[in-house]
């Protein structure tokens, strides 16, 4: 596969983005989008194709996932403090796991990125250039698919799946309503709004998931396949 | 950046930098003291982290996790856990801060690890400047000598042993000091630090020190007030307890 990464912004010191080549693939989307699924496919059809590939997500680190999810349980960090923590979290994975697995010329499937985390700061009233310096570190993903679904439908798909909404997705920190039913539409309809803003600077493709999980299955494989075959 | 006063807090922040044993904790000690006597309203900032913060930051040092960019985050992390939590309240209220140590630690030792200058002061850029920064400037072999002496047991990344300067931890930690010494007089002008000459002998610095502040930050306007009356509801409830006390008696 020939070697064409860049970095969004300064990067990680001593890594050269042309020593980077494999393929770095990010489904983004809400809770409740299909994107694990998706991904679960992805992994499935690529492996039996022959093809590596090595799957990261947020909150997953070595280094902070315990004590990331613990301050979100208690809510108690500050929110540029909660921003940096996540930012960590991001850092520790791409130099251990995302990095190392395109040098090795590997397909990376990233379950969500920092556009999830830059739309919840940015909902949350925080300075874009400031984020954007931040996440300067990341490097350019091959393709970013989004995982498109109306707020209404995500209530009930994650209702059928867990019959309660999350504290986080509903955006009960924002203080947006009591209700949380409320909120989460609320929360979900800012944050794709959001996500239409940074889709201009960042071009994602936005699929629509209100589908079937084997239509949306069927769109990304294509892209995929296309993009694989590029070389 | 703005200084606290430029963007309009009640409080005031005085920071000291330095390298380790440059004589800086000392000195802020010091004019804690002295702000105290004159009855300010002082507050000296101590590092106290979240728990979280601070246990995800001893994990990733005692295993050695840590690359200069998530070193970089996790102790920017840690400072914003203090200046949200803890010195922006304070500024907020009217305190006169010390702080030993600010942003332009991480500045240095962040650089001094090979990330980008402008991405760890962007990181950064959430906090204000100090209302004055005094960097005390040892001679180098000053002030490795005061750590040095005991020899004490320089830990991994303290030492700058993932920089690989050294094999030998002493050697690595001089290399490194010496690199975030030269940081440091590269950002003096920038940031308008009032370099304090720290081969001095200690009383002498403190008179300079104590000289500085009160030109600097007009210290009247931060003197405590003397305690404020109690509000009415709680001077009765108060009033009828010693009542009851003095018929206990």
């Amino acid at each position: 596969m020939k070697k064409s990464h860049q970095f969004y912004g300064s990067g990680i010191p001593r890594v050269k983005a042309e020593d980077l080549g494999g393929k770095l693939i990010v489904i983004e989307g809400a809770d409740g989008s299909g994107r694990s699924t998706q991904i679960a496919e992805l992994v499935n059809w690529l492996e039996t194709s022959g093809l590596p590939t090595v799957q990261v997500g947020l909150k997953r680190s070595t280094l902070v996932s315990e004590e990331l999810e613990k301050a979100q349980e208690g809510n108690v960090l500050s929110r540029t403090t909660l921003s940096l923590f996540y930012a960590t979290d991001f850092a520790d994975q791409l130099e251990n796991i995302i990095l190392p697995a395109l040098k090795a010329g590997f397909i990376v499937l990233s379950d969500r990125y920092i556009y999830t985390l830059m739309a919840r700061d940015m909902v949350r009233g925080m300075d874009e250039a400031w984020l954007k310096n931040l996440y300067g570190i990341a490097p350019v993903p091959d393709a970013v698919f989004y995982l498109s679904v109306e707020p209404e439908e995500l209530v009930q798909r994650n209702l059928s799946k867990n019959a309660t909404l999350d504290y986080w997705e509903s955006g009960m920190d924002l203080g947006l309503s009591r209700d949380m039913f409320d909120s989460f539409l609320q929360y979900q309809a800012s944050m794709q709004d959001v996500f239409k803003t940074l889709q201009k600077t960042y071009g994602f493709d936005i699929v629509d998931a209100n589908r079937s999980v084997n239509s949306v299955t069927k769109e990304l494989r294509k892209k995929i396949a296309a993009l694989i075959e590029e070389q | 950046m703005k200084t606290f006063a430029e963007s309009n807090f009640p409080g005031r922040l005085i920071a000291v930098e330095g390298l380790d044993g440059s004589g800086k904790s000392t000195q802020i000690y010091l004019l804690k003291r002295w702000l105290e006597a004159e009855g300010i309203k002082v507050y000296f900032s101590e590092w106290n982290s979240s728990e979280l913060v601070k246990s995800a930051t001893s994990k990733g040092k005692k295993r050695e996790l840590l690359t200069p960019t998530t070193f970089s985050l996790i102790h920017a992390t840690d400072f914003a856990d203090r200046y949200e939590r803890h010195l922006v309240p304070l500024l907020r209220a009217g305190y006169v801060v010390l702080c030993d140590r600010y942003i332009f630690t991480a500045f240095a030792r962040d650089v001094t690890r090979g990330c980008p200058p402008d991405w760890v002061r962007g990181n950064y850029s959430f906090a204000c400047a100090p209302d004055l920064t005094m960097f005390f400037k040892a001679d180098l072999e000053v002030s490795l000598n005061r750590i040095l002496e005991g020899r004490p047991k320089l830990k991994f990344f303290e030492a700058g042993m993932d920089l690989r300067l050294s094999t030998n931890p002493y050697e690595s930690f001089k290399i490194f000091q010496g690199r975030i010494l030269e940081q440091y007089m590269a950002m003096s002008q920038e940031f308008n630090f009032v370099t304090m000459d720290a081969n001095e002998n200690v009383e002498k610095q403190q008179v300079l020190v104590r000289k500085l502040v009160s030109e600097r930050i007009e210290l009247k306007k931060f003197k405590r007030r003397s305690p404020l009356p109690l509000p009415p509801s709680l001077r009765d409830e108060r009033e009828d307890k010693e009542k009851e006390e003095d018929k206990a008696a």
